[in-house]
């Protein structure tokens, strides 16, 4: 077991084939972006009735190449107050990991969930007489991978924003800590909820797990909650409108990246686009089978070709990366306090729920529960049941713990509380507010 | 041979890593070598076909609680060059110097003495520290994950609870030394407030 480079010696082939994969995929990567951003640029134009790019190229298409190589050329700025080596380690420190992550991603391939069968491919395709999978690396802990990745990727815009020496990128930086760390363990959650369902850390046993049937794709069979907080906590983490308080451009000038020009700017640039392009690939790959087809039509044989997959994970990815241009066109930015509320109050507590409900469930169907005998399915319902039950208790307790602690700081502090029959959240009376700031 | 190699190399990053923490004088410097170092042992994990142990590495300990650290020091604005030339405490270079002698000399110890005992096989790796019994398993890819968590929730669950507790009572405690503070250090922040 294990990678041959570190058992028997290495094979000439196989070197030929990493290193093909590894170009392949940073092609692929960089051409990605390239779209990425163009896309979203005559997206979010038509969503605000303007045109957007149209001269560079047919559509508009060369635009991106345009400014990249516009970009080159501008000066190099490096500001004195800097710290000159972190703040030219950090564009790179965010780039390197958004790039690495899309290697777990399988692309392509024809996945049947049939690992007895005869001829079965289940992802791999051979080429010149060698097996492989359509990802850069088919590690066995994959998705952990993706977690480990995004996690380093907020170095990249916290360095950033310290380095530069001066006081909008330090609070940007800051932002963008506080909202990483609320975030990544929403993510982490309803990945586990996935992890649980699949049996399974590799993403291209993810994928396989799903194929073949609507009811075994994962957002099915976590019951959509996961998705939903994941989708919420992947736009969070990659810094995306409406979660883009880092750099929010009437606050913060540009946030963690005021005092970048030049290809540094534009190696930020590239990171973020890059990301959304790999947070798309992940969510199709967890929740929506990958290469997979959605379900098997009888009617038409899909040909088990690896293209096949490679057109139905560009065409599942396309809807996600419309998804994510269409929140930015649409939704207004979160205040910060709304914004550390959702992560903190809604999406941990719903997805750690929601995991052990899952968790519940699972022991229920094997029947390990006994509170009707013999009949898994009346104990799942049974469990179900209990688990909103304890859900509800659970939920009707922190809003209560939440008010309470509200109440008490403003008592704290001589307010009184008013509620407002108009809104969900409480506003203070404003007479005695103002007392109180006399009082300071 | 390759297995040497990594190891080598890992090494070097993690020792390098290491003598980065002590030796830099600004504490973001410091941190960033505590990545890098944190990434050597990961590698060192990789090497020895743990690869679930080695992602945990990189997200909990290089990303997570580096993270924290960094956010602690930027926010508190500690990130410049401090004074060493004082003791905080008196008698804590001593202290601290006899303390890393110690340690050192306990870790050569037990490389020296340890190892296989010579009545048993020597895949049976009873040490001479505790003089119990590893568990010394082949792991398999597939197996990996499921052993490990086997083990943590069966074998150790009294230390895994335990832990829990411990860390609960950590958050617990942080919140309540930080809401006994009186009124008068209240900043006013509720929805609401602003507008008044």
């Amino acid at each position: 077991m294990g990678h041959p480079f570190l058992n028997d010696g290495v094979n000439f082939g196989d070197v030929i084939m990493v290193i093909v994969m590894v170009v392949i995929s940073f092609t692929l990567c960089l051409v990605a972006t390239m779209l990425m951003v163009w896309f979203e640029r005559k997206v979010v134009s038509r969503l605000q009735n303007r045109i957007g790019p149209n001269v560079a190229g047919p559509f508009g298409l060369l635009q991106t190449l345009a400014d990249g190589i516009k970009l080159f050329f501008k000066e190099d700025l490096v500001p004195t107050r800097s710290d000159p080596f972190v703040f030219k380690l950090a564009p790179y420190l965010s780039l390197i990991p958004a790039f690495l992550t899309f290697t777990v991603v399988p692309i392509a391939g024809s996945f049947d969930n049939d690992p007895i069968a005869e001829g079965s491919v289940n992802g791999s395709s051979t080429i010149f007489g060698r097996e492989f999978l359509w990802q850069g690396a088919d590690l066995p802990v994959g998705i952990l991978f993706f977690l480990a990745m995004s996690s380093l990727g907020i170095y990249g815009i916290m360095l950033a924003g310290w380095s530069s020496g001066s006081k909008y990128p330090l609070l940007g930086s800051v932002r963008a800590t506080a909202q990483a760390i609320s975030y990544e363990a929403a993510l982490g959650l309803s990945l586990a909820a996935v992890i649980l369902v699949s049996g399974t850390l590799s993403t291209s046993g993810i994928v396989n797990g799903q194929a073949g049937d609507l009811a075994r794709l994962n957002i099915v069979a976590t019951g959509f909650i996961p998705f939903i907080v994941f989708l919420i906590a992947g736009t969070a983490e990659l810094n995306r409108p409406p979660f883009d308080l880092v750099e929010a451009e009437q606050e913060l000038v540009g946030g963690f990246h005021t005092e970048y020009s030049s290809i540094r700017f534009a190696l930020f640039f590239l990171a973020e686009f890059m990301n959304t392009v790999t947070m798309g690939a992940i969510i199709v790959t967890l929740f929506f089978g990958g290469p997979a087809p959605l379900f098997d039509l009888p009617l038409i044989d899909f040909p088990s070709a690896w293209y096949i997959g490679f057109i139905l994970f560009f065409a599942k990815l396309l809807v996600f990366l419309f998804i994510f241009v269409w929140f930015r066109a649409t939704l207004p930015r979160l205040r910060y306090d709304q914004l550390m509320d959702l992560g903190w109050k809604v999406l941990i507590p719903i997805s750690l729920g929601w995991l052990i409900v899952l968790g519940a469930i699972r022991v229920a169907q094997d029947g390990n529960v006994g509170i009707f005998d013999n009949s898994p399915t009346a104990d799942t319902v049974a469990v179900l049941l209990i688990a909103f039950v304890i859900g509800g208790l659970g939920y009707a307790l922190l809003r209560k713990a939440v008010e309470n602690a509200r109440t008490d700081r403003l008592a704290e502090a001589g307010l009184t509380m008013v509620a407002n029959p108009d809104s969900d959240e409480l506003s203070v009376g404003s007479a005695t507010a103002h007392d109180a700031h006399g009082g300071h | 041979m390759v297995d040497l190699i990594s190891f080598i190399i890992s090494a070097a990053i993690v020792l390098g890593g290491a003598l980065g923490v002590v030796l830099f004088a600004n504490p973001v410097h410091n941190a960033l070598s505590l990545i890098a170092s944190f990434f050597g042992v990961a590698v060192l994990f990789i090497i020895q076909e743990a690869h679930f142990l080695a992602l945990v590495q990189i997200v909990v300990y290089g990303g997570a609680i580096v993270v924290l650290f960094l956010f602690v020091i930027m926010l508190l604005g500690v990130d410049r060059i401090e004074a060493v030339e004082e003791e905080a405490l008196v008698g804590q270079r001593g202290t601290a110097l006899l303390a890393g002698v110690l340690l050192f000399g306990v870790l050569l110890g037990g490389l020296f003495f340890s190892g296989p005992d010579a009545d048993v096989a020597p895949e049976a790796g009873r040490t001479a520290i505790t003089g119990r019994q590893a568990q010394v398993v082949p792991l398999t890819d597939e197996q990996n994950v499921t052993q490990l968590g086997r083990d943590l929730f069966t074998r150790n669950i009294l230390a895994f609870e335990a832990t829990g507790l411990l860390l609960t009572i950590a958050t617990v405690g942080a919140v309540v030394l930080v809401r006994n503070r009186g009124a008068e250090d209240l900043v006013v922040d509720e929805p609401g407030s602003a507008a008044a």
